[in-house]
């Protein structure tokens, strides 16, 4: 069996977003790899580990997918260090500003010759925060799409996947036979520390950058001049409304009960 | 009033430019671990005077921070410069974390590594290597600290077997112990054994009332006719000079420890200065506070830099034991005045738990006089610079 995680180096969460030119400034700040795809990376291993064990070669590999400039090696690299087995850059200047649409098609187009069974995403990026990509994925390559994947469990014999599919609106269960592409959310599990032993055998570990030709894509169908959204503007988020404080003189639950009618939240 | 954006005192310098990729990766696991797994709850371990040293010992094993520098038997076999900079980022966490790792794998495990059977390095490397064996180092004793060769406790033969019997004291996790190093006198000379702690005739009894190094058990061992097999005794060790390098080793990581002791007192100084307002601004922008911040800064850089530079020699494998008593001496002092200094610009604030300087302040107390006290370590420099040992 064969995973492809995509992985995506996002700006650290915790810095000052700024706008460059209607682009995110990704060059001033730490970046680091994307949180939730950290858990779509700790799923893969613990779907191949048990499978691999006692084999001094894997036979279920787990290659790490990212879009993104050369420095999105870094955020590679800790992926590797978790690891996973090896990685694919897709770099090259023509993608700079590509939207989602343009990403999905050279992200889709690098899984297609890889042979692939299953892509593992995370369910969004911490820095574009769209959450489109796996379903983008699945339909382009026409793969059965499982999103949203709070519980997974993999049948290799059977070439069958199932996950418990959490949403707001409640849990469902949802098989595919291969290949499928799934998401996962943050309650899956609670990914790991790269090992220091994990550190030192990702330097050894193949990175294969390829440019946009090598994926069969053309300058043309990415990029920022072909995306569907620009970014005229951003502002910092408002601050926080000051929240009610109710004093129980006796009569808190009313007080609550009024408060919720009159804000409708029920 | 102008403002620019701060720099780190790292930052400063640049003294972090020639770590390698890998070191750096190291370094960031280390932080990533302590500011999930330790800072939200160290406060509340230190006023409980409690650590949860077995569930911790689970966790820095499946990352590979104990024994992490030492080759084979399942550790990670890092370089020192990664071990250094482990301990750095465990210690701005709080000394009795740093403390728990060096004793694991700098005084326990690299005892049985580098002075054990291949039996013994069998038995407890890997479990120790994974946290589910935790190791003690039984040297000092009540009137042995400086001057351990005059230790009293005793080892006698019978037979295939040695009868031990005596007392260590300060001893960092006596209490939770499966295997205790420990080293006596015989009528070979001193020798070191290491002991499975459930062997009758051993006993530990927690040390209470510290004032400093709560988050870290602190235990008496007591040895009554303790009897133990003479494949038990670490073959390698025939001399005092065994448990010396051990505690050499451990105090390699310290110079790098107190650093991060060091660093966390000047970040959380520098962040409390920019928002206490005194005087119709912010304390950050008197004279008074910015003469504090660039005496530390410049301390706390040329420590780190001296942890770098001994880091960068042992990586050579030719680190002299007087190199790492300077180490020592200068970083466990430095990073003592620095925690004192933030202290006095937190003010009121920084004598609660709420931050960390009192509790960096109070642990490097402990630091100072533990592995080699300031003092000794002074005489180490001192006996290098004119060749006359004025400690005996």
């Amino acid at each position: 069996m064969k995973i492809a995680v995509c992985v995506k180096q996002v700006p650290d969460s915790w810095a000052e977003k700024k706008l460059v030119d209607g682009l995110l400034d990704r060059a001033g700040v730490d970046a680091v790899l994307n949180d939730l795809d950290e858990y779509a990376i700790e799923e893969a291993l613990r779907v191949v580990e048990p499978l691999n064990e006692g084999n001094d070669a894997p036979i279920h590999t787990i290659t790490l997918i990212s879009m993104g400039p050369d420095r999105a090696t870094e955020a590679i690299r800790k992926g590797l260090s978790m690891g996973a087995h090896d990685a694919i850059l897709i770099s090259d200047s023509a993608l700079v500003g590509s939207d989602a649409l343009a990403t999905s098609k050279v992200l889709a187009e690098t899984i297609k010759s890889g042979g692939f069974d299953l892509v593992f995403c995370g369910t969004e990026s911490t820095d574009a925060r769209m959450s489109v990509i796996p379903a983008m994925l699945a339909q382009r390559l026409g793969w059965a799409q499982l999103t949203f994947a709070g519980a997974l469990k993999v049948d290799v014999a059977s070439s069958k996947v199932e996950i418990d599919r959490m949403t707001d609106a409640g849990v469902e269960s949802m098989s595919a036979n291969f290949p499928a592409v799934i998401s996962v959310i943050e309650k899956i599990n609670e990914p790991r520390y790269p090992s220091f032993k994990g550190i030192m055998a990702s330097k050894k570990k193949t990175v294969t950058t390829k440019s946009l030709s090598d994926v069969g894509v053309s300058a043309g169908e990415v990029g920022l001049a072909t995306a569907w959204s620009v970014v005229d503007d951003a502002a910092a988020r408002p601050p926080r409304e000051k929240g009610l404080k109710v004093e129980d003189a006796g009569n808190g639950g009313d007080k609550l009960a009024e408060y919720i009618l009159e804000k409708r939240i029920v | 009033m102008t403002k620019k954006d701060p720099v780190h005192p790292f930052d400063l310098l640049d003294v972090q430019r020639e770590l390698t990729e890998e070191q750096r990766a190291i370094q960031k696991v280390a932080r990533d671990f302590v500011d999930k797994e330790v800072k939200p709850h160290i406060a509340g371990w230190y006023e409980s005077s409690d650590i949860p040293v077995r569930e911790l010992a689970l966790k820095l094993g499946a990352i590979g921070m104990l024994g992490m520098h030492l080759e084979g038997y399942s550790c990670a076999g890092t370089d020192a410069t990664s071990y250094g900079l482990a301990c750095l980022e465990l210690e701005a966490g709080d000394s009795g974390l740093r403390s728990l790792v060096s004793v694991q794998g700098s005084l326990s495990m690299f005892a049985i590594h580098e002075y054990g059977s291949e039996a013994q390095k069998e038995r407890w490397l890997p479990e120790m290597a994974a946290g589910r064996a935790i190791g003690c180092f039984g040297l000092t004793e009540a009137d042995f600290g400086s001057n351990p060769s005059g230790m009293l406790t005793n080892a006698k033969r019978d037979g295939d077997n040695w009868i031990i019997n005596g007392n260590k004291m300060w001893i960092t996790n006596g209490t939770v112990a499966d295997v205790a190093i420990i080293w006596a006198q015989t009528d070979e000379g001193i020798r070191g054994f290491a002991v499975d702690t459930k062997t009758a005739g051993f006993q530990a009894n927690l040390i209470k009332h510290k004032l400093s190094l709560r988050a870290s058990l602190t235990a008496e061992l007591v040895f009554t006719n303790l009897k133990v097999s003479d494949a038990d005794r670490l073959p390698g060790a025939t001399s005092l000079r065994a448990p010396l390098m051990c505690l050499a080793e451990a105090r390699y990581g310290i110079i790098f420890g107190t650093v991060g002791a060091a660093r966390d007192s000047l970040e959380t100084a520098l962040a409390y200065a920019a928002t206490r307002e005194q005087f119709d601004g912010p304390i950050a922008r008197h004279q008074m506070t910015q003469a504090k911040f660039a005496a530390m800064a410049t301390r706390l850089n040329t420590a780190m830099l001296l942890a770098l530079h001994i880091g960068k020699i042992k990586d050579v494998g030719q680190v002299q034991p007087q190199q790492i008593s300077m180490g020592k001496y200068n970083n466990a002092m430095g990073a003592l005045e620095i925690a004192r200094e933030a202290r006095s610009i937190l003010g009121g604030a920084g004598i609660t738990t709420e931050y960390s300087v009192f509790r960096h302040m109070a642990n490097l107390e402990t630091v100072l006089t533990y592995e080699g006290t300031h003092e000794i370590h002074s005489l180490v420099i001192g006996e290098a610079l004119t060749g006359i040992a004025a400690y005996r």
